[in-house]
C-alpha cells in the first residue's frame, strides 16, 4: 500500500484516496516552440526503476495537488512537497541522495 | 419558506453503534484565504467558536467552524439561520477575496454513537481511527467505500459523518452494514 502525507492538509492518505496525476515537473515551452519541444511535452515520459518524481491530487480529501518523490521499484515514499514549484526541495534531493548514491531522474542527480 | 425534506427521513439503525440520520444542518462553505485577520474576525464572531486549525473541528452543538481545506471552511449554524448568516457574512467580509454559499441541502449528515465507534468506522475508511491519530476534534475528509465522507468524532463514542446528498442510501446502507451486531471486530475496543 502506497501512503503519501498530503503536505496541504498533513493526512496520512492512502492512494485510494488520491488520484494520480503523472509524471511531475513536465515543462511546457512557449509560443514559437518546435515541434520536438512540443512532442516531448505531450509525449515524452520517464519510466525509471527507482527513484520517480509524481504528481497526486488528494481527492477525496483536501482536493489539493502535491509532489510526491518515491522509488518505483520498492514503493519507498522520499517525501512529498507541495504543487507550487519547478523543483524539488534541495532537502528532499539531498534525503534521496543519502539513500540512493548514484540516482538521477532527468537533469536531476 | 417550504419545509426542509432530510435525504432519508431520519433513517436509523441500532446495531454495534446507533446509526442515525440527523438534521436538517445549516452548513455554509467559505473559501477564501482562511489566514485573513478579517475572514477569522468574520467568522468566529458569527458562529462564537475558536478559530480551527489544520483538520480542526470545533462544534458545539448545531454549530461549527471545519477546516475543511487551506482555502476551505465550512461553518454550521442551525438550518433557519443559514440564510441570514450567509447575509451577515457577505457584508462583513465585502471587499474581500471570498466565496460565500449556503449548501445546507447539498449533503447528509449522520450521528454515530456507541462504544464500538472506531472499530465501526476502521471498517470502511483507509484511514487509521486510533485515539492518537485521530482525536476527537479532528475532522478526516476521507472515503467510506466508494463514496467522498468526511467524518469527526465529538467524543470517544460519538462520531458525526457527512456525504453528499445524492449517496445518502448508499451510505447509510454502509454505516448499517457495518454496524451489524454479528461482526464486531474488538482491535481499538476490546
Amino acid at each position: 500500500m502506497l501512503t503519501f502525507e498530503c503536505p496541504c492538509c498533513g493526512a496520512h492518505a492512502d492512494e485510494t484516496e488520491l488520484h494520480a496525476g503523472g509524471e511531475a515537473h513536465i515543462k511546457r515551452f512557449g509560443p514559437g516552440a518546435s515541434d520536438d519541444d512540443f512532442e516531448g511535452y505531450l509525449f515524452t515520459r520517464e519510466n525509471p526503476k527507482g527513484v520517480h518524481f509524481e504528481r497526486w491530487r488528494h481527492v477525496n480529501g483536501c482536493g489539493k495537488w502535491f509532489h510526491a518523490a518515491r522509488c518505483t521499484m520498492t514503493m519507498e515514499v522520499f517525501g512529498t512537497y507541495p504543487a507550487q514549484t519547478f523543483q524539488p526541495p534541495k532537502d528532499l534531493l539531498d534525503k534521496i541522495t543519502e539513500k540512493r548514491p548514484g540516482w538521477s531522474w532527468r537533469d536531476l542527480s | 419558506m417550504s419545509d426542509p425534506v432530510l435525504p432519508l427521513g431520519s433513517a436509523s439503525f441500532d446495531g454495534l453503534v446507533e446509526v442515525r440520520e440527523i438534521g436538517p444542518q445549516g452548513m455554509i462553505t467559505l473559501r477564501g484565504d482562511l489566514s485573513a485577520p478579517e475572514v477569522i474576525a468574520a467568522v468566529t464572531d458569527l458562529a462564537g467558536l475558536e478559530m480551527p486549525g489544520l483538520r480542526g473541528a470545533n462544534t458545539a452543538g448545531d454549530t461549527g467552524l471545519l477546516w475543511m481545506s487551506p482555502d476551505e471552511l465550512l461553518l454550521l449554524v442551525p438550518y433557519r439561520q443559514a440564510p441570514a448568516a450567509v447575509d451577515r457574512l457577505t457584508a462583513a467580509l465585502d471587499g474581500q477575496h471570498v466565496l460565500i454559499v449556503n449548501v445546507s441541502d447539498m449533503r447528509a449528515l449522520f450521528q454515530l454513537r456507541g462504544t464500538q465507534l472506531r472499530d465501526v468506522l476502521a471498517k470502511l475508511a483507509p484511514v487509521d481511527f486510533a485515539p492518537e491519530a485521530l482525536p476527537a476534534g479532528e475532522l478526516r475528509r476521507t472515503r467510506f467505500a466508494q463514496v467522498a465522507a468526511g467524518v469527526w468524532l465529538l467524543d470517544d463514542t460519538t462520531a458525526r459523518v457527512f456525504c453528499f446528498r445524492s449517496v445518502a442510501g448508499y451510505m447509510f446502507s454502509l454505516l448499517s452494514t457495518v454496524a451489524d451486531p454479528d461482526s464486531q471486530v474488538g482491535f481499538h475496543v476490546k
